[in-house]
C-alpha cells in the first residue's frame, strides 16, 4: 500500500483562502446564505472556511450547520456493515436561504444526492450550491458537479483520497493512497 | 463500525452492554429527526414490517407503528381479535402466512412467555418482542434506561427502585436486566405476595418499606397494578395497596432529596401514583413516551440493517 502527499498544509491553506474568496464573491455578507458541512468529514472544511471568512474577511455572522446523511443513503443493507449515523446540528431554518454544501471529497456524488434529500427536512432553500475541497472528476455515478472546487484529481478507482485535519487527525495534509 | 450482536430483539437478556450503547447512540440521532418539522427519513423504504398483537396494547402499538412509518417502512397491522387465530390457526402458520406476503420483520406481542423466541426459531424474519406474557418487554426497558440517561446524564451507579407488581411484570424483568447490565443498583419494592421468590438471584435487593426505598433511590419506576393479570387476591384492597405502595406528592416532599418518577403507563391515577405526582416536574412519564419512538426507530433501524 503506497501513499503520496497530494496537498501539503501550505497548499491546503492557500486553497481554503481561495475558496473563501470565491464564496465571498458570490455571497458577500452571508445574510441569506448558510454553510452546511456534510458529516462526517465535510464539517472540518466548513469550520475552517467559516473561521477564515470571519477572521480575515470580516464577515460578522455566518450560519453554519452540520448535516448527517446516513438515513438518506441509497446503500442501506447493501454493504456488510450497519451504517452508523453522526450528529446533525442545524439550528436555523433553510427556508428561502442559499445553501452551500461543503464536503471534503466529491467522488461518486451519492452523498450529495442523499444530502439534497436530507436538507428538505429543514425547509425549502432558494438554491443549493456545492463546494468540495477535492473533486475526483472521473468517478461520478450521478450528474452532480461542484460550484467551487479546491483541486481536481484524476484518481483511479482503487486509489483513495484521505483528507486529514489538525483538529481531528493531528496534521493538515491530503494523501493519495494506493490500496 | 458497530453493529448489534443479535438478529432479533427477543429480550434484554440476549443483549450485551455495547448493544445497549449502540441503540442509545442511534436513538439520539432519531430523537433529533423526530423533532424536525419533517420527521421522516427514507432508510427503510424497501422493508415491510408486520405488527402482530395477540394482546391488547395502545401506546406500544402506536409507538412501534409511528417509529416504522418515520423510517419509511411499509406497515401492516394484525390484531388477534379479528383474525383466523380465533378459528384455530397456530402461531407459526399465522406468521408464515403473513411472511409469504414478503414481510421482513415481525413486531409481536403475545400473552405467552417465550413466544418470540419460539417464533425466531421457526420463521425466517427478524423478530422484535413487544411484550411476551410476564417475561420481557425489551423496548420498554431500553426507553426507560434511555430516559434515565437523558434526565440524569448516565445510568451506571444510579439507584433505581421498581415499585409494584414485580411478579407479573415483564417491564420489571426487562428493566432489571437492562439496569444491571449498565451497572445501576436496583431494588424492588412491593407487597410480598407480588415479589417473586429468589428475585435476589438477579442481583437486586428487596425492600418492603416504600419510604426507605424512595429515600435510597435516584429514580422510582412505578409499575401499574395489572388487574387483568391478578387471578387471585394478592392484597386485601386497592386502597390498602395505595396506602402502603402508592406515591403521593406529600410523600415525595417529605423525602431528603428530589427523585425522578417514571411509569410505563397506562397510569391508574390515585393507585400507584396520585395525579399531582404524575403531572409534577419530577415525573418524566411523557418524556418516556417520546423517547419510546426514538428507541424503537433505533432498534428497527439496527435490526433491519442486518436483513440481507
Amino acid at each position: 500500500m503506497g501513499q503520496k502527499v497530494l496537498l501539503s498544509e501550505k497548499e491546503i491553506n492557500i486553497i481554503l483562502h481561495r475558496l473563501a474568496c470565491q464564496l465571498l464573491e458570490s455571497h458577500l455578507d452571508f445574510k441569506d446564505t448558510v454553510l452546511i458541512g456534510i458529516q462526517p468529514r465535510g464539517i472540518f472544511v466548513a469550520q475552517r472556511l467559516t473561521k477564515i471568512l470571519k477572521k480575515e474577511y470580516g464577515v460578522k455572522h455566518i450560519d453554519l450547520g452540520f448535516l448527517d446523511i446516513t438515513f438518506y443513503r441509497d446503500d442501506f443493507r447493501r454493504g456488510d456493515k450497519t451504517l452508523e449515523a453522526t450528529k446533525t446540528k442545524i439550528d436555523f431554518l433553510v427556508e428561502d436561504k442559499k445553501v452551500v454544501f461543503v464536503d471534503d471529497v466529491l467522488y461518486t456524488g451519492r452523498s450529495i444526492r442523499a444530502a439534497l434529500t436530507a436538507i428538505q427536512s429543514f425547509g425549502r432553500p432558494s438554491e443549493i450550491e456545492l463546494l468540495t475541497l477535492i473533486d475526483r472528476r472521473f468517478s461520478r455515478h450521478l450528474p452532480i458537479q461542484p460550484n467551487y472546487r479546491g483541486r481536481q484529481v484524476d484518481a483511479i478507482n482503487n486509489e483513495k483520497v484521505k483528507v486529514m485535519w489538525k483538529e481531528n487527525d493531528g496534521e493538515d495534509v491530503i494523501y493519495l493512497i494506493n490500496t | 463500525m458497530a453493529e448489534l450482536s443479535v438478529k432479533h430483539l427477543l429480550g434484554i437478556k440476549y443483549l450485551n452492554e455495547s448493544d445497549i450503547q449502540l441503540i442509545f447512540e442511534t436513538a439520539d440521532h432519531f430523537k433529533e429527526v423526530i423533532n424536525r418539522s419533517i420527521k421522516k427519513v427514507p432508510s427503510l423504504r424497501d422493508i415491510t414490517i408486520a405488527n402482530i398483537f395477540f394482546e391488547n396494547s395502545t401506546r406500544t402499538k402506536l409507538s412501534f407503528e409511528l417509529a416504522e412509518k418515520r423510517l419509511s417502512a411499509d406497515v401492516i397491522n394484525f390484531s388477534a381479535g379479528q383474525s383466523s387465530v380465533k378459528k384455530g390457526e397456530t402461531l407459526i402458520d399465522t406468521v408464515n402466512n403473513i411472511l409469504s406476503m414478503k414481510v421482513d420483520m415481525v413486531v409481536m406481542r403475545h400473552p405467552n412467555p417465550g413466544a418470540g423466541i419460539f417464533l425466531s426459531k421457526y420463521v425466517n424474519a427478524s423478530i422484535v418482542n413487544a411484550g411476551d406474557g410476564a417475561h420481557e418487554h425489551p423496548t420498554q426497558a431500553l426507553l426507560d434506561s434511555y430516559s434515565i440517561r437523558e434526565k440524569l446524564g448516565s445510568v451506571p451507579g444510579k439507584n433505581v427502585v421498581i415499585v409494584g407488581d414485580i411478579l407479573h411484570s415483564r417491564v420489571a424483568l426487562s428493566n432489571i436486566f437492562a439496569l444491571k447490565l449498565q451497572g445501576a443498583n436496583v431494588k424492588v419494592c412491593g407487597p410480598k405476595t407480588l415479589l417473586p421468590k429468589h428475585i435476589e438471584s438477579l442481583g437486586v435487593e428487596v425492600e418492603t418499606d416504600l419510604r426507605k426505598a424512595l429515600n435510597w433511590c435516584d429514580v422510582a419506576n412505578m409499575l401499574r397494578i395489572q388487574n387483568e393479570r391478578l387471578d387471585i387476591s394478592y392484597f386485601p384492597t386497592t386502597r390498602e395497596y395505595t396506602q402502603q405502595f402508592g406515591v403521593s406528592k406529600k410523600l415525595l416532599d417529605s423525602l431528603d432529596k428530589e427523585i425522578v418518577i417514571m411509569h410505563p403507563g397506562p397510569i391508574n391515577r390515585g393507585v400507584e401514583i396520585t395525579s399531582d405526582v404524575a403531572d409534577s416536574k419530577q415525573s418524566i412519564i411523557l418524556n418516556q413516551v417520546e423517547n419510546g419512538v426514538a428507541i424503537r426507530m433505533a432498534v428497527i433501524y439496527l435490526l433491519a440493517s442486518k436483513i440481507k
